[in-house]
Protein backbone atom coordinates (compact mmCIF):
# COMPACT_ATOMS: atom_id res chain seq x y z
CA UNK A 1 0.00 0.00 0.00
CA UNK A 2 1.88 3.06 -1.28
CA UNK A 3 0.89 4.73 2.51
CA UNK A 4 3.18 2.41 4.40
CA UNK A 5 5.94 3.22 1.91
CA UNK A 6 5.24 7.09 1.68
CA UNK A 7 5.36 6.60 6.14
CA UNK A 8 9.40 5.63 5.12
CA UNK A 9 10.30 8.69 3.38
CA UNK A 10 9.49 11.20 5.59
CA UNK A 11 7.50 14.23 5.45
CA UNK A 12 9.28 16.23 2.95
CA UNK A 13 7.19 14.28 0.02
CA UNK A 14 3.64 15.43 1.69
CA UNK A 15 3.85 19.61 1.00
CA UNK A 16 4.17 18.68 -2.89
CA UNK A 17 0.78 16.65 -2.12
CA UNK A 18 -1.83 17.26 0.43
CA UNK A 19 -3.58 13.81 -0.76
CA UNK A 20 -0.24 11.95 0.16
CA UNK A 21 -0.97 13.75 3.78
CA UNK A 22 -4.27 12.32 4.05
CA UNK A 23 -3.32 8.71 2.88
CA UNK A 24 -0.70 8.62 5.81
CA UNK A 25 -3.29 9.52 8.39
CA UNK A 26 -5.68 7.04 6.65
CA UNK A 27 -6.24 3.93 9.22
CA UNK A 28 -3.31 5.54 11.24
CA UNK A 29 -2.55 6.84 14.44
CA UNK A 30 -0.35 9.90 15.47
CA UNK A 31 0.85 10.62 19.29
CA UNK A 32 2.19 13.79 20.62
CA UNK A 33 3.07 14.87 24.19
CA UNK A 34 2.31 18.25 25.04
CA UNK A 35 3.35 20.21 27.97
CA UNK A 36 0.45 20.09 30.68
CA UNK A 37 -0.09 23.60 30.79
CA UNK A 38 -2.94 26.21 29.71
CA UNK A 39 -0.72 27.81 26.93
CA UNK A 40 -0.99 23.87 25.04
CA UNK A 41 -4.10 23.95 24.33
CA UNK A 42 -4.44 25.64 21.12
CA UNK A 43 -1.66 23.68 19.65
CA UNK A 44 -3.54 20.22 21.19
CA UNK A 45 -6.49 21.66 19.45
CA UNK A 46 -4.81 21.95 16.02
CA UNK A 47 -3.48 18.75 16.71
CA UNK A 48 -6.96 17.15 17.04
CA UNK A 49 -8.78 18.83 14.29
CA UNK A 50 -6.31 17.90 11.32
CA UNK A 51 -7.04 14.56 12.52
CA UNK A 52 -10.67 14.94 12.90
CA UNK A 53 -10.20 16.12 9.14
CA UNK A 54 -8.18 13.40 7.59
CA UNK A 55 -11.10 11.27 9.63
CA UNK A 56 -13.50 12.54 7.26
CA UNK A 57 -15.51 14.25 9.49
CA UNK A 58 -17.59 17.37 8.74
CA UNK A 59 -16.82 21.10 10.26
CA UNK A 60 -19.50 20.61 13.16
CA UNK A 61 -17.94 17.18 14.52
CA UNK A 62 -14.60 18.76 13.84
CA UNK A 63 -15.55 21.72 16.47
CA UNK A 64 -16.91 19.17 18.66
CA UNK A 65 -14.00 17.30 18.75
CA UNK A 66 -11.77 20.38 19.50
CA UNK A 67 -14.22 21.34 22.34
CA UNK A 68 -14.38 17.89 23.84
CA UNK A 69 -10.61 18.03 23.80
CA UNK A 70 -10.15 20.96 25.39
CA UNK A 71 -12.13 20.33 28.13
CA UNK A 72 -10.93 17.11 28.68
CA UNK A 73 -7.18 18.18 28.83
CA UNK A 74 -7.98 21.40 31.19
CA UNK A 75 -9.50 18.77 33.11
CA UNK A 76 -6.10 16.96 33.05
CA UNK A 77 -4.72 19.82 34.08
CA UNK A 78 -6.71 21.65 36.80
CA UNK A 79 -7.75 17.93 38.26
CA UNK A 80 -5.73 14.97 37.56
CA UNK A 81 -2.33 17.34 37.88
CA UNK A 82 -4.05 20.21 40.66
CA UNK A 83 -2.09 22.66 38.15
CA UNK A 84 0.23 23.71 35.26
CA UNK A 85 3.49 22.40 34.74
CA UNK A 86 2.92 18.84 37.02
CA UNK A 87 3.03 16.85 33.92
CA UNK A 88 2.34 15.92 30.28
CA UNK A 89 -0.46 14.95 28.42
CA UNK A 90 0.25 12.50 25.87
CA UNK A 91 -2.32 12.80 22.66
CA UNK A 92 -2.94 9.70 20.65
CA UNK A 93 -5.72 10.24 17.21
CA UNK A 94 -6.31 7.45 15.57
CA UNK A 95 -8.08 7.91 12.14
CA UNK A 96 -10.18 5.29 10.55
CA UNK A 97 -12.78 5.34 7.95
CA UNK A 98 -15.29 7.67 9.17
CA UNK A 99 -13.99 7.90 12.83
CA UNK A 100 -11.76 9.42 15.19
CA UNK A 101 -10.43 8.22 18.57
CA UNK A 102 -8.57 10.43 21.20
CA UNK A 103 -6.58 8.91 23.71
CA UNK A 104 -5.63 11.28 26.47
CA UNK A 105 -3.17 10.15 29.05
CA UNK A 106 -1.48 11.90 32.24
CA UNK A 107 0.67 10.48 35.02
CA UNK A 108 -1.51 12.23 37.86
CA UNK A 109 -4.24 11.63 40.40
CA UNK A 110 -6.74 8.82 39.53
CA UNK A 111 -9.88 10.61 38.02
CA UNK A 112 -13.52 9.37 39.17
CA UNK A 113 -16.19 10.62 36.84
CA UNK A 114 -19.05 9.57 38.82
CA UNK A 115 -18.04 11.86 41.50
CA UNK A 116 -18.66 14.67 39.20
CA UNK A 117 -22.51 16.47 39.64
CA UNK A 118 -24.26 17.29 36.29
CA UNK A 119 -24.44 21.04 35.91
CA UNK A 120 -28.19 22.09 36.24
CA UNK A 121 -28.83 23.57 33.11
CA UNK A 122 -32.59 24.42 34.23
CA UNK A 123 -31.68 26.67 37.35
CA UNK A 124 -31.86 30.58 37.97
CA UNK A 125 -28.77 32.50 37.24
CA UNK A 126 -27.87 33.22 40.83
CA UNK A 127 -27.88 29.22 41.24
CA UNK A 128 -25.17 28.37 37.88
CA UNK A 129 -22.38 27.16 39.41
CA UNK A 130 -20.86 26.87 36.07
CA UNK A 131 -18.91 23.52 37.62
CA UNK A 132 -19.26 20.16 35.59
CA UNK A 133 -20.03 21.63 32.44
CA UNK A 134 -16.36 20.44 30.99
CA UNK A 135 -17.16 16.69 31.76
CA UNK A 136 -21.10 17.17 30.20
CA UNK A 137 -19.74 18.39 27.24
CA UNK A 138 -17.31 15.49 26.42
CA UNK A 139 -20.50 13.36 26.98
CA UNK A 140 -22.53 15.59 24.76
CA UNK A 141 -20.05 15.91 21.89
CA UNK A 142 -18.63 12.76 21.74
CA UNK A 143 -19.89 9.47 20.61
CA UNK A 144 -18.09 7.65 23.17
CA UNK A 145 -16.18 8.70 26.46
CA UNK A 146 -14.24 6.46 28.60
CA UNK A 147 -12.00 6.83 32.01
CA UNK A 148 -9.64 4.44 32.74
CA UNK A 149 -7.08 4.81 35.46
CA UNK A 150 -3.98 2.72 35.39
CA UNK A 151 -1.98 1.95 38.39
CA UNK A 152 1.77 3.21 38.29
CA UNK A 153 1.17 4.86 35.01
CA UNK A 154 -1.82 7.07 35.51
CA UNK A 155 -5.57 8.21 33.66
CA UNK A 156 -6.26 7.13 29.83
CA UNK A 157 -9.43 8.65 28.65
CA UNK A 158 -10.32 7.45 25.43
CA UNK A 159 -13.11 9.12 23.64
CA UNK A 160 -14.76 8.44 19.43
CA UNK A 161 -16.63 10.51 17.27
CA UNK A 162 -18.10 9.41 14.26
CA UNK A 163 -19.11 10.60 10.91
CA UNK A 164 -22.94 10.64 10.77
CA UNK A 165 -24.71 9.81 8.23
CA UNK A 166 -22.18 9.30 5.12
CA UNK A 167 -22.74 10.71 1.59
CA UNK A 168 -22.12 8.75 -1.70
CA UNK A 169 -19.12 9.49 -3.62
CA UNK A 170 -21.00 11.31 -6.04
CA UNK B 1 -5.94 36.31 22.20
CA UNK B 2 -7.09 40.33 22.19
CA UNK B 3 -9.65 41.83 24.53
CA UNK B 4 -10.23 45.31 24.13
CA UNK B 5 -13.02 48.07 26.06
CA UNK B 6 -14.52 50.92 25.03
CA UNK B 7 -16.65 52.74 27.03
CA UNK B 8 -19.73 54.34 25.81
CA UNK B 9 -22.17 56.71 27.66
CA UNK B 10 -24.29 54.10 29.22
CA UNK B 11 -22.64 50.96 28.57
CA UNK B 12 -18.88 49.61 27.78
CA UNK B 13 -18.30 47.41 24.65
CA UNK B 14 -15.96 44.92 25.07
CA UNK B 15 -14.31 42.63 22.13
CA UNK B 16 -12.42 39.80 22.32
CA UNK B 17 -10.95 37.65 19.43
CA UNK B 18 -9.65 34.83 19.24
CA UNK B 19 -9.84 31.68 21.73
CA UNK B 20 -11.24 31.27 25.09
CA UNK B 21 -10.18 29.03 26.75
CA UNK B 22 -8.54 27.92 30.32
CA UNK B 23 -5.33 30.06 29.38
CA UNK B 24 -6.79 33.40 27.76
CA UNK B 25 -10.11 33.17 30.18
CA UNK B 26 -8.61 34.52 33.10
CA UNK B 27 -7.80 37.99 30.58
CA UNK B 28 -11.30 38.19 29.64
CA UNK B 29 -12.12 37.97 33.43
CA UNK B 30 -10.16 40.83 34.12
CA UNK B 31 -11.68 43.17 31.58
CA UNK B 32 -14.65 42.53 32.58
CA UNK B 33 -13.99 42.92 36.52
CA UNK B 34 -12.58 46.10 35.51
CA UNK B 35 -15.35 47.63 34.17
CA UNK B 36 -17.40 46.85 37.19
CA UNK B 37 -14.53 47.51 39.33
CA UNK B 38 -15.53 51.45 38.07
CA UNK B 39 -19.04 50.58 38.91
CA UNK B 40 -20.24 49.94 35.51
CA UNK B 41 -22.28 46.74 34.97
CA UNK B 42 -23.82 47.43 31.65
CA UNK B 43 -21.69 45.45 29.13
CA UNK B 44 -22.00 44.31 25.45
CA UNK B 45 -19.49 41.13 24.87
CA UNK B 46 -19.15 41.43 21.08
CA UNK B 47 -18.12 38.01 19.94
CA UNK B 48 -17.92 37.91 16.35
CA UNK B 49 -14.18 37.01 16.43
CA UNK B 50 -14.38 35.16 18.88
CA UNK B 51 -13.22 31.33 17.34
CA UNK B 52 -13.58 29.26 20.28
CA UNK B 53 -15.12 29.41 23.61
CA UNK B 54 -14.61 26.21 26.35
CA UNK B 55 -16.60 25.50 29.25
CA UNK B 56 -13.89 28.31 31.50
CA UNK B 57 -15.18 31.06 28.86
CA UNK B 58 -18.53 30.12 29.74
CA UNK B 59 -18.08 30.46 33.19
CA UNK B 60 -16.55 34.15 33.05
CA UNK B 61 -19.70 34.96 31.04
CA UNK B 62 -22.04 33.31 33.85
CA UNK B 63 -19.99 35.15 36.51
CA UNK B 64 -20.08 38.54 34.90
CA UNK B 65 -24.13 37.89 34.40
CA UNK B 66 -24.92 37.32 37.69
CA UNK B 67 -22.50 40.65 38.67
CA UNK B 68 -24.02 42.46 36.73
CA UNK B 69 -27.78 41.39 37.43
CA UNK B 70 -27.60 42.32 40.73
CA UNK B 71 -29.96 44.72 42.12
CA UNK B 72 -31.01 45.11 38.37
CA UNK B 73 -28.32 47.23 38.24
CA UNK B 74 -27.47 46.00 34.27
CA UNK B 75 -26.84 43.34 32.48
CA UNK B 76 -24.05 40.96 29.93
CA UNK B 77 -25.40 40.97 26.27
CA UNK B 78 -23.84 38.76 24.04
CA UNK B 79 -23.78 40.18 20.25
CA UNK B 80 -22.89 38.79 17.17
CA UNK B 81 -22.73 34.85 18.48
CA UNK B 82 -20.72 32.70 15.75
CA UNK B 83 -23.44 29.75 14.85
CA UNK B 84 -21.04 27.02 16.63
CA UNK B 85 -20.41 29.22 19.62
CA UNK B 86 -24.37 29.29 20.15
CA UNK B 87 -24.31 25.58 20.20
CA UNK B 88 -21.98 25.28 23.14
CA UNK B 89 -24.05 27.95 24.71
CA UNK B 90 -27.34 26.07 24.36
CA UNK B 91 -25.41 22.87 24.79
CA UNK B 92 -24.68 24.71 28.20
CA UNK B 93 -28.02 25.97 28.87
CA UNK B 94 -27.22 29.50 28.97
CA UNK B 95 -29.59 30.74 25.99
CA UNK B 96 -32.61 31.98 28.35
CA UNK B 97 -29.48 33.83 30.43
CA UNK B 98 -28.55 36.38 28.16
CA UNK B 99 -30.37 39.02 25.31
CA UNK B 100 -28.68 38.46 21.98
CA UNK B 101 -28.14 40.85 19.32
CA UNK B 102 -27.19 40.77 16.15
CA UNK B 103 -25.59 44.11 15.50
CA UNK B 104 -22.84 46.11 18.16
CA UNK B 105 -24.32 49.26 17.30
CA UNK B 106 -27.77 48.06 18.05
CA UNK B 107 -26.87 46.04 21.36
CA UNK B 108 -25.41 49.81 22.49
CA UNK B 109 -28.22 51.78 21.60
CA UNK B 110 -30.38 49.10 24.11
CA UNK B 111 -28.90 50.34 27.13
Amino acid sequence: MCCRFLSTSGWESIQFCPWLFVCLYMNDSQTRTFPGRFDSLADIGRFVCQAAEAAGLDERAVYAVQMAVDEACSNIIEHAYGGEGQGTIVCTCQVSDGALTVILRDQGRPFDPSGVPEPDLDAELRDRAGGGLGLYFMRQLMDEVHFVFVPGSGNVLTMVKRSTARESAE
Amino acid sequence: MEVTTKQFKRCDLVKTVGRVDSNTAPELAEAFAAINEADRYRIVFDMSEVDFISSAGLRVLINTQKTCKRWNRGELVLVCVPERIMGALDLAGFVPLFKFYDDVVEAVGAF
